[in-house]
């Protein structure tokens, strides 16, 4: 009996946290029960990336693409697709106004490329033969017999892949340097100590192949001559974590890691690390204190870790997206591989898009894509028809993009000219609700919540903007506050000790300088004008709207509306809480914020 | 030594080791490159962030404690654009320090109080948000005050680093960063030894010795008490330190002087009973060595932050340790017994003052019941070098003109051998002098004992009894002591002769010269200074050994008969218990 179909079910954490995996379950048990056990494969996979409407199944080689599904649909996906070969509609993906798209058509990947993820929402992660049916390990078995170190970093330095992890600097050159520092021990440290909100690129990637991973590290051993590589991983991550430990005893059951690999006489092996969850242990230095087993905080560089890392020696660290790219360069070639993206920045790059954005999700794209294309295209614009207003990329690091720079290409350098940073992929739309003030603020409590507190400029800086940019949200803020704001943040890109520091004040200094009109309103005017900032709206009823219907009076949590029935009511403003309550169930439209 | 290489301050070439980091490069240049947290004890933590400079050539900014000179380049140290971004610097963190210099330890001394004041700084345009957190006096010694906290790592540093006590660690993260024990229990619930580095090493008043100058003032007061005060060894060359005398003058002198004007009875010298623990220690180590009584090797046992380090992380070594008190406390016990004795005083009549370089001393005068040998506490107080220095000045007393006076008999002599236990190696070498005398009957030709001296962290060598061969090392900076032990232990495990008969330990980098109660702003060139200075004053004594001192040939013939007599016991000797390091 062979198989026919296909059934891909997203394993991803977001799927996985709203039943995916008792979809997966009652698919295996309704495809046996309704006998075609035999005639379909059902398979976990990583993560599809279109979160947004999760969980996603998918359907082979039919390309249907069902979105939200529910466990209790299992039972129709096998009646009607497997069994009848019917679309089932009500869960088959369709874009506004069209009808349901092949999984292929779907707008959301239309511009997408594929080189990290390849393999996510594809195959089992769980399951080594799927990872080396898709050329798993072809890479590693290829530096081992028909390369060594220096074509490989020649490939490296032909395919300029630049790291992912946000500084972008040029891997061959860690690599290179590693392997020519002087030292009896080397090692190779994979950094999954993914740290900005809302970015989960890495997660998803070692979630859906972590096979990858190891076999980059395993290459990169090889190269600079490391025997042991460490994988930083958060512990919030107990997926990927679990699926990372499944993946490392199948490759050393199959030669693929441990003694003696693939019988070349080169030995590697990788543990696991787990961090706390701290995001400074994201900067390289932080995060080799950390496995060491001392406090997370960073150290001056010079020395760097290609020099002295780990140990005090020379430490080669990539982020897992870093990683992810190494074994399709040297199975495609670092021509093939540098073909794609601009001059500055090859390849391609990883992006969790969020905010309000129709389809947030994960998207890899070209490097030199425009912002505008991620946004309008793959992310479906933004929701409810609102306003764009800015996008943040780079996280708490870098900074807001307004709509004049739409039209930037996304690559490194470009990205730093815009006054943000390319970061590790963050991305974070904004709309016409969302004030720019608290954004920052947003932020910088993030920063003041993971300064490690080593340094002072950090430590106080983040701080002592934070304090202000509360003022300024409450209406309390000066324009002297903006200069002290100004002048924090030019001292802490200057004096702060590591990159989180440094580019703490990125998101104010960005803000400011695009949208100092708001900032302004703030401080001046005494306004919000997204309603954001509750300290300066103010809920009015409009007496020539309101008819006294008494609902608003009876919803206001804290009583401060009073009003005779059938005659205009007005708020005490004094006991008003900003609740919103009044607003959102005022029938007549008579509720209004200033 | 590596070969040194040019590089440019401010396009001036400057000499410097290859392995310099651009603020010594700046200092060979006389520029003076502000920092909060660089100290040439310790390695660079870089957490100030005032050292920022410019290399030419680079658009980044780095930190000059933290950065090796490349050959060639052109460092920029100053230029307005600096100066903007240190000065803001500074004002972030007054913002968060609390403006008490009047009543703060380090009010004049303080370095960040300097820096405000080089910097002009008038007001500072941001919010005061000062911390108030609980003040730790749970220690007899120092004070730690985490709302003066800078966080700039130096006491850390030098607990981890140099002394390998751990005691303080920081805790919490980002604006809640603090520096206090691991787990957040008490200094006294800690590993602390009590040596004081941090306070020596703290730029501001966050971590300080227990003043206990007003303790003194009211003894002399008292009517019915007779105050008898002694002085440590390395105190004479550190004390002029505090009233601008260059580093390594010698002040024992004026201090006698100083003591008498401050109205203290009578003015013994710790050095007459560093002589005395000469000839108990060096009897003791004969007697292991010829007789077999306890095991060897024999351990020092002088620096009271050792012993209690030693019974915290060490205690299986007990057994090596030398019973013999410390200087200090066999003073007080001869002085509350022996002298109270020769003016007609019960012991409760006297009040005993040490005047010490070590925070630690203030621990061990309550340290265990032996510290009561002459029926009451036999040393009532410590006071370290500054806070003798502060009250000095505050008495109106001007030090540096001062007359020279002598100590008073019968327990103020002392020998070369015993002014020479202010620095390291020094305990040794003095009780070689005397040992050999007790071992081979004969005198040591010439009694400068090369081999112990030096600041290596560890030293070992041999001395040759005639014949016998005597091995002795010497550590000092806590943290060193770690590898001597392992090397005893790991013989003792083994069965195997043990690698030494004789180590000498002190905690302090350098020894008592650069304890924890010592003037500020100690480093090794500073170190070297005083060290020099102990070794002249061993040089000028016409005795040289211990033995020879007249006043302990007599102590003995009156009072003690000999070295480990029964009464010699009572008074001079002591016992070690296990500690916990946490106590909780």
């Amino acid at each position: 009996m062979a198989i026919k179909n296909y059934i891909l079910v997203c394993g991803g954490t977001a799927c996985e946290s709203i039943k995916s995996d008792a979809i997966y379950q009652n698919l295996l048990e309704e495809a046996a029960a309704q006998g075609v056990a035999q005639d379909v494969q059902i398979v976990k996979t990583g993560c599809f990336g279109f979160c947004e409407k999760g969980p996603i199944v998918k359907v082979l080689p039919d390309e249907n693409f069902y979105v939200q599904v529910n466990p209790g649909d299992a039972r129709e996906i096998i009646a009607e697709n497997i069994i009848k070969g019917r679309v089932v509609q009500r869960l088959a993906y369709k874009e506004e106004g069209k009808k349901e798209a092949a999984a292929d058509e779907i707008g959301f990947y239309q511009k997408q490329y594929r080189i990290v993820l390849r393999n996510c929402g594809l195959i089992d992660p769980e399951n080594i033969e799927e990872y080396i049916a898709r050329d798993g390990y072809l890479a590693l078995e290829k530096a081992l017999f028909e390369m060594n170190p220096d074509t490989i970093i020649e490939e490296l330095k032909t395919a300029r892949l630049r790291g992912r992890g946000g500084a972008g600097f040029p891997v061959w050159m860690k690599w290179k340097t590693t392997r020519e520092a002087e030292s009896d021990t080397r090692y190779i440290i994979c950094n999954a100590d993914e740290g900005d909100p809302g970015a989960y690129m890495d997660r998803s990637t070692l979630e859906g192949d972590p096979h990858s991973i190891l076999e980059a590290m395993t290459i990169a051993g090889y190269t600079v001559g490391a025997h042991l590589g460490i994988i930083y991983i958060r512990a919030e991550y107990p997926l990927a974590i679990k699926r990372l430990e499944t993946a490392m005893a199948q490759a050393k059951s199959m030669g693929l890691l441990g003694q003696d690999i693939l019988g070349s006489g080169f030995d590697f092996d990788i543990e696991i690390r787990l961090g706390a969850g701290a995001f400074v242990c994201g900067e390289e230095t932080a995060l080799i204190a950390s496995v060491e087993g001392k406090r997370g905080m960073p150290t001056p560089k010079p020395p760097f870790p290609a020099v002295a890392g780990l140990w005090g020696k020379p430490t080669v660290i990539n982020n897992v997206e870093t990683w992810a790219n190494i074994p399709v360069i040297l199975t495609k070639g670092g021509e093939w591989f540098s073909s794609i993206g601009t001059a500055d920045s090859s390849g391609t790059k990883v992006f969790a898009l969020t905010g309000k954005i129709n389809n947030s999700g994960l998207v890899e794209v070209p490097m030199g894509i425009t912002l505008r294309e991620i946004v309008f295209d793959i992310g479906g614009g933004i929701k409810d028809s609102k306003q764009f207003k800015a996008v943040q990329t780079g996280g708490p690091s870098g900074g807001v993009i307004t709509s004049e720079f739409l039209d930037t290409p996304i690559d490194f350098g470009s990205l730093i000219a815009v006054g943000s940073m390319m970061g590790s992929g963050g991305m974070i739309v904004m709309d016409e609700d969302d004030c720019i003030v608290d954004v920052a603020k947003f932020y910088m409590e993030f920063c003041v919540d993971e300064s490690c507190g080593k340094c002072s400029p950090c430590r106080i800086g983040t701080k002592k903007l934070h304090g202000i940019l509360d003022k300024v949200t409450k209406g309390k803020g000066t324009l002297a506050d903006l200069e002290s704001m100004q002048k924090i943040g030019t001292a802490m890109k200057k004096a702060a000790l590591c990159g989180l520091g440094q580019t703490a004040p990125n998101p104010i200094l960005s803000t400011m300088k695009y949208f100092e009109k708001e900032y302004l309103e703030h401080i001046n005017l005494g306004t919000c004008r997204a309603g954001k900032c509750k300290e300066l709206v103010q809920y009015l009823i409009n007496p020539e709207k309101c008819t006294g219907c008494t609902i608003c009076a009876r919803k206001c949590p804290s009583q401060c509306i009073a009003g005779t029935k059938k005659k205009p009511h007005v708020i005490d403003q004094a006991l008003c809480i900003k609740c919103g309550d009044c607003l959102s169930n005022c029938k007549f439209g008579a509720i209004s914020t200033y | 030594m590596p070969a040194n290489i040019e590089v440019k301050i401010n396009g001036n070439a400057v000499q410097v080791g290859r392995d310099s980091t651009i603020l010594e490069a700046a200092r060979l240049a006389n520029i003076n490159i502000p920092t909060l947290c660089a100290h040439p004890d310790l390695t660079p933590w870089a957490a100030c962030g005032l050292c920022v400079v410019k290399v030419e050539g680079s658009p980044k900014q780095v930190r000059a404690c933290a950065t090796t000179v490349v050959a060639g380049q052109n460092y920029i140290t100053h230029d307005p654009e600096l100066q903007e971004t240190r000065r803001t610097v500074l004002e972030l963190i007054l913002s968060n320090h609390p403006s008490e210099c009047l009543k703060c330890a380090r009010n004049t001394t303080c370095e960040l109080q300097q820096l405000a004041a080089d910097f002009g700084i008038r007001e500072v345009p941001f919010t005061y948000n000062v911390k108030r957190l609980p003040v730790d006096d749970s220690t007899p010694s120092i004070i730690l005050d985490p709302s003066k906290c800078v966080s700039c790592g130096r006491c850390a540093l030098v607990c981890q680093q140099l002394q390998g006590v751990w005691a303080l660690e920081f805790l919490n993260r980002g604006d809640d960063t603090r520096i206090a024990p691991a787990g957040g229990v008490l200094l006294n619930e800690s590993p602390c030894i009590k040596c004081g580095q941090c306070s020596a090493h703290c730029p501001v008043g966050a971590i300080y010795e227990k003043d206990e100058t007003a303790k003194l003032l009211a003894a002399i007061r008292d009517e019915n008490l007779h105050v008898v005060v002694q002085i440590a060894p390395s105190v004479r060359a550190a004390l002029g330190e505090m009233f601008d005398l260059p580093a390594g003058t010698l002040v024992t002198r004026k201090i006698y002087a100083a003591l008498r004007k401050l109205g203290c009875d009578t003015v013994f010298d710790t050095n007459f009973s560093a002589d005395l623990t000469i000839m108990e220690e060096g009897s003791e180590l004969v007697a292991r060595l010829s007789k077999g009584t306890g095991v060897l090797p024999q351990i020092t046992s002088c620096c009271p932050a050792w012993t209690d380090y030693m019974e915290k992380y060490y205690s299986d070594m007990i057994p090596h340790f030398s019973t013999a008190k410390s200087p200090m406390m066999m003073q007080g016990a001869i002085t509350k017994t022996y002298y109270a004795e020769q003016i007609n005083k019960k012991a409760e009549e006297i009040y005993s003052v040490a005047i010490m370089p070590c925070t630690a001393k203030k621990y061990e005068i309550t340290r265990s019941d032996d510290m009561c040998a002459s029926g009451c506490q036999d040393v009532d107080l410590v006071l370290t070098t500054r806070e003798l220095g502060r009250l000095i000045k505050s008495m109106g007393i001007d030090f540096v003109s001062l007359d020279e006076e002598s100590a008073d008999s019968p327990i103020g002599k002392y020998s070369g051998a015993a002014t020479i236990f202010g620095n390291t190696g020094g305990v040794m070498e003095a009780a070689v002098r005397t040992a050999y005398k007790l071992v081979t009957g004969e005198e040591l030709a010439n009694v400068q004992v090369d081999a112990v001296r030096g600041m290596d962290g560890v030293r070992t060598g041999s001395v040759d009894f005639k014949g016998t061969e005597i091995k002795v090392a010497v550590a000092h900076g806590m943290v060193n002591v770690g590898s001597i032990m392992d090397e005893v232990r790991a013989a003792r495990d083994k069965g195997e002769e043990p690698p030494y008969h004789f180590i000498e330990v002190m905690a302090c980098r350098g020894g008592c010269i650069a304890g924890g109660g010592q003037p500020y702003n100690t480093d090794d060139a500073v170190r070297a200074k005083r060290i020099a200075a102990i070794y002249t004053d061993d040089e000028i004594s016409e005795v040289r050994c211990s033995h020879q001192n007249p006043e302990i040939i007599e102590i003995y013939e009156k009072f003690l008969e000999k070295p480990l007599s029964d009464r010699a016991h009572k008074l001079l000797h002591t016992k070690y218990q296990p500690r916990p390091l946490y106590v909780k």
